[in-house]
């Protein structure tokens, strides 16, 4: 097997573990999934977030550790010297392809790009579970011209209610509510957002996974038949509301802008962005609001 | 309120005056005018872990949750509404809609097997056709006396209505018990009749003894866990008595606190145990957590108990004011200068928040959603703290073995599981009770010192361990029921549940049941329990007493797989294990 672990630098403290066979080398606090993808090794995740404290709720990024009874979730657990770690076991595999065959078993998963791959790459097969498996159920929440929610797309991975909350925002406006199958994202009494603590930081829509939460201007050029990704473009800029330094990426189709984004990785925004970068760009188009 | 966004909805006066009595009055309203960055929600959850009783206050004035309420809970305790709103929806004593009639009483009717099979529909038609508002509930920890009934009362306490019957334990008088030896004939309302049965001599005896050699003793005496995962009692203490207890994460430096926590939460259908133990003996769970607090060096002390126990919440309260104020409780217990205080917390109506980090969550004030381990409790625990969690049962043998010793302690049992069980036996026996024997009697044995099966014919089938145990057949009734005997045979004793299915019942429907448990009872957190609890359910009750079909067995057999390997918790790593029990004993989906 070759090495593939890169030379740590001296001062920084390392583990090394085994990935698939090969010796992988990461800094002491690192995760699995870290040492796996520092392997060059693939892992389906979806609840994980590289800006987020993993919740680890959704299972499907689960390796095979030895010395443990279940699997454990690769995204959230460290790396400790001496792990032996299977990523593409008969047992792995099986409970990658379960948890993404029970996902469209119940959600709309048509939007979800990343999902859609992985259930054919593991061979999840829904339709196991006969039409009359329950489903999310859930109608399309449009309350503004900003975003909009569709639950039944939703896959609970957490991630908007903690960009919502501790993770970025610090706004709370919405939280895991109830309990088992029929949990759901929710604003207090399922309020609209409008009445809600909610501030259009859209930095909960940045982050899904499954387009549950999309901006309205691809909601409605969906509706319209008319989103069209292969003729978008994006360009980088600097918001220009206030001084912070904020990059934004706008996505454009047929000249008009259909959504904002952030980079994960800019230093000052980790993706996350206010309502201004967000969603005050009607004036580059000339609208007037509302 | 710096930062809290809130509807306009207000409480009533009389909302907010129960949610700020039961908050201790503290009113602790945290006037914030810089924003809250991570130092304050920080800040903020140092009083969270009142949300719960808050709630418990709304529920009684209001009959719900309403939204005036909620948002005064929100504003007294800082803590966003979103969020206590998601925590109140999670829990079943809990209404979170308008319900009609949230002008009455609730009366909470067990649908889970023992009282299942002994008539809980009927009870329940009876009830609805005199316009009582009637909530299908699951195992309410009464199995041995069918169909339970818990009343969640409106501006008024909570109350069982069987409490009222006069109590006694079928092996009454025995001498060879010893946990349940007071049981029944102290008066559990009274430190001094505990004093005359010997109460308290055995944290004079820790004392004198020191942690160590506590320490020591249990782990000799082999004690192990009895809420399901039979760890070993004293490597657990040993660890939290080891633990530093610092937090180094700058926004959570506190002063190193250590925690001992009392389990009862006591939600596995079929486990009635801790409760007739809290309620006929309450001071010993006190004294054993007592003796807990000095050994690991924790000087908080919670007892986690179900909502639907109110008699043994009211006598554990007791017992704490009584024990506070004879000196053996508080900032210096019987003169030893150790401080240990104890506080009685109550549950909502939530299976899940029994598993031990789920606990920590409810009692923080947060959705009972498990953490993922490790860490573990013993360093990472209530509070993010070092935290010894045990079940009242183990505790409770903390007692004997510090006071006698080991030696005498392992008199009983095997040499794998030393010691005494109590079995919780329930539905189609003579006698159900509690029972206490020495690990090693035989399933058959238990059985009969119950009584026998009713009708005097072989079981059915009996489940082992609880719902989440697995079933076993009169071929099994000579299993000697130690660790180390159902182990081999690939079942569990868990907490002590031993629930008999005679030969007249409908097994299809009492796994229907099971299986709608686990649907309900998961917390949702993870896709494989989410989902595979609501799969499985529903492949049950479609099959329904036919034969299964080789791809639905299949197909059980992968999802019984996932939960298995890829929950997050026990809750799904088990959901399956009843009913996959069913079908290899042919009990479900054969051609019987
Ligand atoms: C779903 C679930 C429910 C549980 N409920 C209880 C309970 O009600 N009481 C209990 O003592 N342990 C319960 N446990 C086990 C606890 O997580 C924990 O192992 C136990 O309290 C440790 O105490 P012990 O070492 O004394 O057994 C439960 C576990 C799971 C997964
Ligand atoms: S837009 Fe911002 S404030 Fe509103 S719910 Fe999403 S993350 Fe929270
Ligand atoms: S709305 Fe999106 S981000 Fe939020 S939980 Fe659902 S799938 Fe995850
Ligand atoms: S296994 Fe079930 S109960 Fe446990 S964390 Fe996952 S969803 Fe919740
Ligand atoms: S990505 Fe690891 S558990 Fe979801
Ligand atoms: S109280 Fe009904 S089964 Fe336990």
């Amino acid at each position: 097997m070759t090495d593939v672990a890169n030379q740590p630098l001296e001062t920084e403290t390392t583990v090394t573990i085994s990935v698939d066979g090969a010796e992988v080398s990461v800094a002491a606090g690192e995760t699995i999934l870290t040492a796996c993808t520092k392997a060059g090794i693939d892992t389906p995740t979806i609840c994980y977030g590289p800006t987020l404290t993993p919740v680890n709720a959704c299972r499907v990024c689960v390796v095979e550790l030895d010395g443990s009874r279940t699997l454990v979730p690769s995204c959230s657990r460290p790396a400790e010297d001496g792990m032996v770690v299977q990523t593409d076991s008969e047992r792995v595999r099986h409970s990658r392809k379960m948890v993404l065959e029970f996902l469209g078993s119940g959600v709309d998963l048509s939007e979800a790009d990343d999902l859609r791959a992985w259930s054919e790459q593991y061979g999840a097969d829904p339709t196991r579970y006969g039409p009359a498996a329950e489903r999310m159920n859930e109608d399309v929440k449009v309350q503004d011209d900003l975003y909009v929610r569709d639950y039944d797309k939703c896959v609970l991975c957490y991630k908007c209610v903690e960009a919502c909350g501790d993770d970025a925002q610090h706004t709370f406006a919405i939280s895991m509510a109830g309990r088992g199958f029929g949990a759901r994202i929710s604003t207090e009494f399922d309020v609209t957002l409008p009445e809600s603590a909610c501030v259009y930081c859209g930095n909960c829509v940045a982050v899904c996974p499954t387009n549950a939460l999309q901006f309205k201007t691809e909601f409605d050029l969906r509706q319209a038949a008319n989103w069209r990704p292969e003729d978008q473009s994006v360009t980088t800029t600097v918001c220009s509301y206030c001084g912070v330094g904020c990059n934004l990426e706008l996505h454009t189709q047929d000249e008009r802008i259909v959504k904002v984004t952030s980079p994960n990785d800019h230093s000052v925004t980790s993706g996350n962005l206010c309502i201004k970068g967000r969603f005050g760009w009607q004036y580059v188009h000339g609208d007037t609001d509302g | 309120m710096a930062d809290l966004h809130l509807t306009e909805a207000r409480a009533s006066a009389s909302e907010a005056a129960a949610i700020d009595a039961a908050i201790g009055n503290e009113t602790a309203v945290v006037v914030e005018t810089e924003r809250l960055v991570r130092g304050g929600t920080a800040r903020r959850h140092a009083l969270r872990h009142l949300l719960l009783p808050a709630l418990h206050a709304l529920q009684t004035e209001s009959g719900w949750i309403s939204p005036g309420g909620l948002n005064h809970i929100a504003e007294v305790l800082q803590v966003p509404p979103a969020e206590a709103y998601g925590v109140a929806s999670f829990y079943e004593m809990f209404r979170v809609d308008d319900p009609p009639g949230h002008d009455d009483d609730v009366v909470h009717v067990c649908i889970d097997p023992a009282c299942r099979i002994a008539g809980a529909e009927d009870r329940i038609a009876e009830l609805e056709a005199a316009g009582t508002p009637v909530h299908r509930s699951p195992c309410l920890g009464q199995c041995e006396r069918p169909p339970a009934v818990f009343i969640q009362g409106r501006r008024k306490a909570n109350s069982v209505p069987a409490d009222d019957q006069p109590f006694a334990l079928p092996q009454a008088g025995d001498p060879a018990l010893r946990l349940l030896r007071r049981v029944g004939v102290v008066d559990p309302t009274s430190l001094d009749s505990y004093r005359e049965h010997g109460g308290y001599e055995a944290l004079t005896a820790a004392l004198a003894m020191g942690p160590d050699a506590v320490l020591t003793a249990l782990t000799d005496a082999g004690l192990s866990g009895r809420g399901g995962a039979a760890f070993p009692t004293g490597v657990k203490w040993r660890a939290v008595r080891d633990a530093s207890g610092a937090d180094e994460r700058p926004a959570q430096k506190r002063p190193i606190q250590k925690h001992v926590v009392a389990n009862a939460d006591e939600s596995e259908p079929g486990t009635f145990k801790d409760r007739i133990v809290m309620e006929h003996d309450p001071f010993a769970l006190i004294e054993a957590m007592t003796i807990a607090g000095v050994t690991t060096g924790a000087t908080r002390g919670w007892v986690y108990i179900r909502g639907e126990y109110p008699q043994a919440t009211a006598r554990l309260e007791n017992a704490i004011a009584e024990a506070s104020a004879a000196g053996l409780l508080g900032d210096d217990v019987a003169g030893s200068g150790h401080a240990f205080h104890v506080e009685v917390r109550r549950g909502a109506g939530a299976y899940i928040c029994g598993e031990e980090t789920a606990l920590f969550n409810s009692l923080e004030g947060f959705r009972g959603e498990p953490r993922n381990k490790p860490p573990y409790p013993t360093t990472n625990g209530l509070f993010d703290q070092p935290t010894a969690i045990n079940n009242p049962e183990t505790l409770l043998n903390v007692l004997p073995i510090v006071l006698d010793g080991p030696d005498a302690y392992r008199a009983a049992g095997t040499d794998g599981s030393p010691g005494t069980r109590l079995f919780c036996v329930s539905g189609d026996v003579a006698a159900p009770g509690l029972y206490e024997f020495p690990f090693g009697i035989s399933l058959g044995e238990l059985l009969g010192a119950a009584g026998g099966v009713t009708g005097g014919a072989d079981p059915q089938a009996i489940l082992l361990g609880g719902a989440a145990g697995m079933f076993v057949t009169a071929e099994s009734l000579d299993l000697a029921l130690t660790l180390e005997d159902t182990r081999a045979a690939g079942v569990t004793l868990g907490s002590g549940v031993v629930m008999v299915f005679g030969p007249q019942v409908d097994l299809a429907d009492v796994c229907a049941r099971i299986a709608e448990f686990f649907r309900n009872e998961s917390c949702g957190q993870c896709v494989p329990c989410r989902v595979g609890a609501v799969r499985q359910h529903e492949m049950v009750v479609e099959l329904g007493a036919k034969p299964i079909s080789a791809d639905q067995r299949q197909l059980h057999d992968d999802m019984v797989q996932v939960m298995a390997d890829a929950s997050i918790c026990g809750l799904g790593h088990t959901a399956g294990s009843a009913i996959q029990s069913a079908f290899d004993l042919g009990l479900l989906g054969g051609s019987r």
